[in-house]
């Protein structure tokens, strides 16, 4: 196995590393059911996917505007707290894993094979306050904890709602989700290969960008704002390039993420919207260094990168369809892991790494406590960072099936029994043989909030 | 012979039902189909005002003032004298602007037809809508301008009509009478803080508050003052009443801007 070849695999398992460390069960807050005694599927078509109303009610600093929104109208004992977590049965299945083919001995030398566990698991924790501080004052704060028991701050932030009483301008400041129509903190489905928007996530083989996509909650601060109906909406994101994390790793400088969105009426179809993203940054290439150990908070040699593309979110009856496009680029020296100030490393023919992706998901919501969900994704490149990547590496298809049944649906608490299978392919990253690499899913749980 | 009335009695059931859902429902050029307000009523409403319309949700006991009772047909907000059933467009005007100081939020989020859809639904609950037709809405003349002379003219038709006995002589809602008033369902209710600073329950507008006193709000023991006063007369209340709101400026200008009905 060449070099290349291993330097892709490699990038192909950081991805996979990179989603399950960061893709966490997303949410829906049944403590903004108990304070207003609405049930889940007001403010959701499933939760955790928001609908119309429910993005108004974010948009609005988690307020209805009908004076029972700040926290003095509340008893004294009412805490805006919830969790969320689910027990579940999954099937995981890899076709192309190396392995020693005596177990134990590493002399033996390395075959593919196909890998199957399956059992009980457990979810990560969820656990989120949020709400309104004081009339037009929102917060948010989001502590998780992993199904193995590591922590982490996944979002926390305060917005100043409705600035000079107006709902077109808001300022948020902390860690947050960018603004994202389709939300990867509210996707529906959950499973190992199918609870991630991939193309949020993409970075090409080989690339040694910091940033890991528009999908993890970035610390910044937040302008934004939107109609009455939040039917016209837009957003501008001023964001530290240090990929939301905290202690400032890379430390010199900024990143922008904007989004428009725009829906309108279509008679007896309902409402349709349609968006426009970019996030436009930068990104370390070299640290200074002590001993040959970089520095952290010293990033330089930044060079830049962009994800942009559109979406819509279309409603047809009892269907929907989520569309979504992305392009992607990185600076060369992003691309080929090569340090700005050692040109000469750039292999012959290096160039900034370019990619297409998007993803078509579809619901059909029989009624609020059931809805089934379909979503394909794929990922193509259109330029690799070096000449010698065979063209398809980073190629990726994915395809998500299931359901969700919501028997409970309260003003209290929800409780959603989930079934879904998922599968990825991944071009040409069998360790071995160079073919592609195949992934499937299965689970099925109980998913519930409180 | 049981069975066959069984029978007769699921017949008329299922008849029934199905006659609340072709009620339809008319707003400007929108026509409201009650299948689909249906699913969204099961959608948005039904925690609160119930699987039947009768205002008996899950999260009812909890609410204060309690929900609506759709099976009465009496609602608060109307452009139609008291006692008469609301035209489509009150009630398409109520989801949109929802009823202030109460847990019904605004619906403009949802979309124009949704919300006529809901109003075809919603009218399926009482046979009256099938029975009565609406009266012709209120008119409401063009406002005077706001004076001295105006303004004391309200104060003192707030005090000979009685207002102040369930508002308060300073319209803080705590009249001699406030701490007994009950709705049309026996519920304890409290009269608004005119005083508040915030928004009406049926509209901000001098337009709107002037149609609330000519028309009452059905099912509370607000009256309406159509018979009573001259339409000169209830601007000079309402005049009146902007005084009452002005000592607490700063926490009306701090509350939202009231979702617009179309």
């Amino acid at each position: 196995m060449g070099i290349a070849a291993i330097k892709r695999v490699g990038t192909q398992w950081l991805l996979v590393a990179t989603l399950l460390a960061v893709v966490r069960p997303a949410y829906a807050i049944p403590a903004f059911a108990r304070k207003y005694g609405l049930p889940c599927s007001a403010c959701h078509e499933g939760w955790p996917m928001l609908n119309n109303f429910g993005q108004t009610f974010k948009d609005n600093g988690y307020q209805l505007g009908n004076d029972r929104d700040a926290p003095i109208y509340q008893q004294p004992a009412y805490w805006p707290v919830m969790f969320r977590t689910t027990p579940n049965w999954h099937r995981e299945s890899n076709d192309r894993v190396a392995v020693d083919k005596v177990p134990g001995q590493a002399s033996s030398g390395l075959v593919e094979t196909t890998i199957s566990p399956s059992g009980f698991d457990l979810s990560g924790l969820d656990i989120i306050t949020a709400g309104t501080l004081y009339n037009n004052i929102s917060f948010f704060v989001q502590p998780f904890i992993g199904a193995s028991g590591g922590t982490s701050i996944a979002q926390t932030w305060v917005r100043l709602d409705n600035l000079f009483g107006s709902r077109w301008l808001n300022v948020k400041m902390g860690k947050f989700e960018l603004d994202e129509m389709i939300s990867q903190e509210r996707i529906l489905t959950l499973s190992s290969t199918g609870a991630a928007y991939y193309n949020y996530f993409f970075t090409p083989p080989g690339d040694s960008n910091i940033f890991r996509g528009i999908g993890i909650p970035q610390l910044g601060v937040e302008v934004s704002g939107h109609s009455d109906n939040d039917y016209t909406r837009y957003s501008v994101s001023v964001l530290s390039s240090n990929d939301g994390q905290t202690g400032l790793p890379a430390g010199n400088s900024y990143d922008v993420y904007t989004n428009f969105a725009q829906a309108f009426e279509i008679p007896r179809l309902g409402l349709q919207r349609v968006g426009v993203y970019g996030y436009f940054g930068q990104s370390a290439t070299f640290f200074q260094t002590t001993g040959g150990q970089p520095i952290p908070g010293t990033g330089m040699g930044n060079r830049g990168f962009y994800r942009a593309g559109a979406y819509g979110q279309w409603y047809l009856g009892k269907f929907d369809f989520q569309t979504f496009y992305m392009h992607g680029y990185d600076n060369v020296f992003l691309g080929n892991a090569v340090p700005a100030n050692q040109q000469s490393q750039l292999p012959a023919g290096a160039a900034g790494p370019t990619w297409n992706g998007g993803f078509v998901e579809a619901h059909y919501t029989y009624n609020p406590r059931l809805i089934g969900i379909g979503r394909y994704e794929l990922i193509r490149m259109s330029r690799e960072a070096n000449p010698s990547i065979r063209g398809s590496a980073g190629n990726l298809d994915t395809w998500t099936i299931g359901y969700r049944w919501y028997p409970i649906m309260s003003p209290r608490a929800g409780l959603a029994w989930v079934q879904e299978y998922s599968r990825i392919v991944n071009a040409g990253t069998a360790p071995i043989s160079g073919k592609d690499d195949i992934s499937n899913s299965f689970l099925m749980g109980l998913d519930f909030d409180f | 012979m049981r069975s066959r009335i069984s029978f007769a009695m699921i017949f008329v059931f299922l008849l029934l039902g199905q006659s609340s859902l072709g009620q339809e429902s008319h707003v400007g050029t929108l026509v409201g189909n009650a299948k689909k307000g249906k699913a969204l009523y099961q959608r948005y409403c039904i925690f609160c005002h119930g699987a039947d319309g009768d205002g008996r949700g899950d999260s009812a006991p909890y609410l204060d003032p309690k929900p609506r009772d759709f099976t009465k047909a009496t609602f608060k907000c109307r452009s139609t004298p008291s006692g008469s059933l609301p035209l489509d467009s009150d009630l398409y005007d109520t989801i949109t602007r929802g009823v202030h100081a109460s847990g019904m939020p605004s619906w403009k989020p949802l979309t124009r037809q949704e919300r006529v859809d809901l109003v075809a639904y919603i009218k399926g609950f009482s046979p009256r809508f099938q029975e009565e037709k609406p009266a012709a809405a209120v008119v409401i003349p063009a406002e005077p301008p706001t004076s001295p002379e105006s303004v004391k003219r309200g104060a003192e038709l707030f005090q000979s009509m009685n207002c102040w006995l369930c508002h308060g002589k300073e319209g803080r809602g705590n009249g001699p009478s406030a701490s007994s008033l009950t709705d049309s369902k026996g519920n304890p209710i409290t009269p608004f803080d005119l005083s508040s600073g915030t928004r009406f329950k049926c509209g901000d507008s001098d337009q709107g508050l002037f149609r609330d006193l000519t028309t009452g709000l059905d099912g509370t023991p607000m009256p309406s003052f159509s018979d009573a006063l001259k339409p000169d007369q209830i601007w000079d209340v309402v005049h009146y009443i902007h005084t009452l709101r002005a000592s607490n400026k700063s926490q009306r200008s701090q509350a939202q801007a009231e979702p617009k009905a179309e």
